[in-house]
């Protein structure tokens, strides 16, 4: 895709233009991410999130192929393994901690990349295929994460994959079948293990190939901005490279700077300490949590208590925890409003603000041990996440006056001058 | 903001000249386009390179760690020495033991064999060295060397009972022919040097420590 007035790739010397007729590869990096794909001129430091999560991705495969070099997959080495690459191998404490590190800081730009999408509307169309590819990435990220955390075999990895497992076990009829199936035996053992380390290599890899569709997907209408209206012409645009290579890596700059931070001061402060413990099947710590970027969906899973209309808690609290995330596929079609930005949507705007408080709450419910007030305030907060989605943001998209939109990109952000500045255009 | 910082080419030729105002983008710049300031060099170039070259430094530091953790990690690298009793040894008799996970020879000369290796004029060696060189002081009938083929590292044949000594009476390597001598030198064959001795000492006169 592109716009009509984009630059086009001209190579000059005569071995780029000899690769160029045989495999136009530099062609594609300058239409993808040079001179030659235009972008909006007003994206704010919201848009640097996609390319921070490419390089957590990049980090974390890095990373993570050479963890594979020292670690075994076998349930009576595992652990000890793991204590070899952090005591024996070069440099293994800090590819090991940038890698689980690693984690965290790629679920964190991730929800701030979906945050950016919630509140701009870059989920709508036409850029409906795009979120759809992201929520992909996402549910990918989640199983990847799950996996690798259980490699480790330590008392957290252990009752990890017990408890998440148990998850399929809620399914009528199949559901024990499906998760011995899944666990290779009757609970977490060494078959368990060698699948999620194969798998947990492979994942990566398959994410990858879906930000390529994800990225492919985004380049035919073009990028979204803050003001949500569509581009109208080359003077809303500025060309990817130089503008946003510079906005980009000025932002990757203060990514890696929080990374180290934690990296190297506080490498275990978002994991758990049980987690050094060898795995025991005879003993489930007192206190079991999963890892920080799954608290909400913990909290919803748990929030159902009893039985409704003779389906059991259980099964209705795997449903919620899976279907939290499956309305995300369908959000686009739940949002009717033409208008993108939130900017302009003042109705909007203020449930956007309690849909982020209300995951927040269900965030801290999931750390919180299972007791009131924190199960009865994660039966409210995890009702309203539903009501969000399935009742709040159609009536919204429906009686919402939005405030007057922009007439273009230039006009929003140069303001009276943009007349001059679009004459101008038309007469070079 | 000055428009000195920004006086490259303009890459908006549609976008029109707006004077003092605001940000210090292309197209605020007064310059006329592609002149440079007035000593040649253009700030945003300086500022282009640094960021690019400091960058280029932290990848490079970055790279360290990942291209180290190949290396031989603190549990290997700890295997570097061990302690062998030799009493039992007669002499004409070898043994192989394992060090840093190579076989090592140690081997108890007869007096004819040393006398055979001592016999032999320099001059006549690929890799010259003598008996004495390649043993300690006052422990000539102790030939301690890694069982390591100098030519591409197989184990030669000589150290067990009944093996193939070869030609020259010491080791010889099955793989590729290569004869080392009764003092472990090469003789014939395509390897290029003799066989490797180790760094060891003499704990007591049966206790030999290698690494």
């Amino acid at each position: 895709m592109s716009f009509p007035w984009a630059a086009q790739y001209t190579p000059k010397h005569p071995l780029m233009r000899w690769i160029d007729e045989k495999l136009p590869l530099p062609r594609l990096v300058y239409n993808a991410v040079g001179g030659g794909y235009p972008v909006p001129r007003n994206l704010n430091y919201f848009w640097n999130f996609g390319v921070l999560a490419g390089a957590a991705l990049a980090i974390q495969i890095i990373t993570g192929v050479v963890l594979a070099m020292h670690y075994a997959a076998n349930a009576d080495i595992a652990f000890n393994s793991v204590e070899h690459i952090m005591r024996d191998v070069n440099s293994g404490w800090m590819i090991r901690y940038a890698h689980s590190t690693g984690a965290s800081f790629f679920f964190i730009v991730v929800y701030l990349h979906i945050f950016r999408g919630l509140y701009y509307g870059s989920y709508k169309a036409p850029r409906e295929m795009v979120w759809l590819l992201g929520v992909v990435i996402f549910l990918l990220m989640m199983a990847t994460a799950f996996m690798g955390y259980v490699l480790p075999w330590g008392q957290m990895s252990f009752w990890g994959a017990q408890v998440i497992t148990g998850f399929f076990s809620a399914i009528p009829l199949v559901g024990e079948p499906i998760r011995e199936w899944l666990l290779g035996g009757f609970a977490p053992d060494n078959a368990t293990l060698n699948r999620f380390f194969s798998l947990h290599y492979l994942l990566p890899f398959v994410i990858a190939g879906v930000i390529v569709l994800h990225i492919w997907a985004l380049h035919i209408p073009g990028s979204n901005n803050p003001t949500g209206v569509d581009v109208k012409g080359p003077q809303d645009t500025v060309p990817f490279h130089p503008y946003y290579t510079a906005k980009d890596g000025f932002g990757l700059g203060v990514f890696l700077i929080c990374f180290s931070l934690v990296l190297f001061f506080a490498p275990n402060a978002l994991g758990h300490p049980d987690n050094y413990i060898q795995a025991n099947p005879l003993s489930t710590p007192a206190h079991i949590v999963p890892e920080w970027y799954f608290w909400p969906f913990y909290a919803i899973l748990r929030s159902f208590t009893v039985n409704f209309f003779w389906i059991p808690a259980k099964l209705w609290g795997v449903m919620a925890m899976f279907g939290s995330i499956a309305l995300l596929f369908v959000l686009p079609w739940l949002d009717n409003s033409p208008v993108r930005s939130a900017t302009y949507r003042p109705l909007y705007k203020k449930f956007f603000w309690l849909l982020v408080i209300d995951v927040l709450v269900l965030g801290l419910c999931g750390v919180k041990p299972v007791e009131e007030p924190w199960v009865r305030l994660s039966q409210f907060a995890a009702a309203y996440y539903f009501a969000h989605f399935l009742i709040i943001l159609p009536i919204i998209s429906w009686i919402e006056r939005p405030l007057p939109l922009p007439g273009s990109i230039s006009e929003a952000v140069l303001g009276g001058d943009a007349e001059n500045v679009a004459s101008s255009g038309q007469a070079a | 903001m000055g428009g000195v910082l920004l006086d490259e080419p303009r890459l908006f030729p549609f976008v029109g000249q707006r004077k003092g105002s605001g940000m210090a983008t292309l197209e605020n710049t007064d310059l006329s386009p592609g002149e440079p300031a007035e000593d040649g060099v253009r700030r945003r170039d300086f500022i282009n390179i640094a960021a690019v070259s400091f960058a280029g430094v932290g990848a490079v530091a970055a790279a360290i760690p990942l291209i180290t953790q190949m290396s031989a990690s603190a549990d290997v690298r700890a295997l570097a020495s061990i302690e062998v009793d030799i009493s039992a040894i007669q002499p004409g008799q070898a043994i192989k033991t394992m060090w840093r996970k190579q076989p090592v020879f140690i081997r108890n000369l007869t007096a004819h064999e040393i006398q055979e290796a001592n016999a032999v004029p320099l001059s006549e060696l690929r890799d010259p060295e003598t008996l004495a060189q390649r043993t300690k002081e006052g422990h000539m009938n102790w030939l301690i060397t890694l069982g390591v083929c100098t030519h591409l590292g197989c184990v030669p044949l000589g150290a067990g009972e009944g093996e193939n000594r070869g030609p020259y009476g010491g080791y010889f390597c099955p793989c590729h022919g290569s004869a080392y001598d009764t003092a472990a030198r090469i003789r014939k064959g395509p390897a290029p040097k003799n066989l490797f001795v180790p760094d060891y000492a003499f704990k007591s006169d049966t206790l030999v420590q290698i690494g």
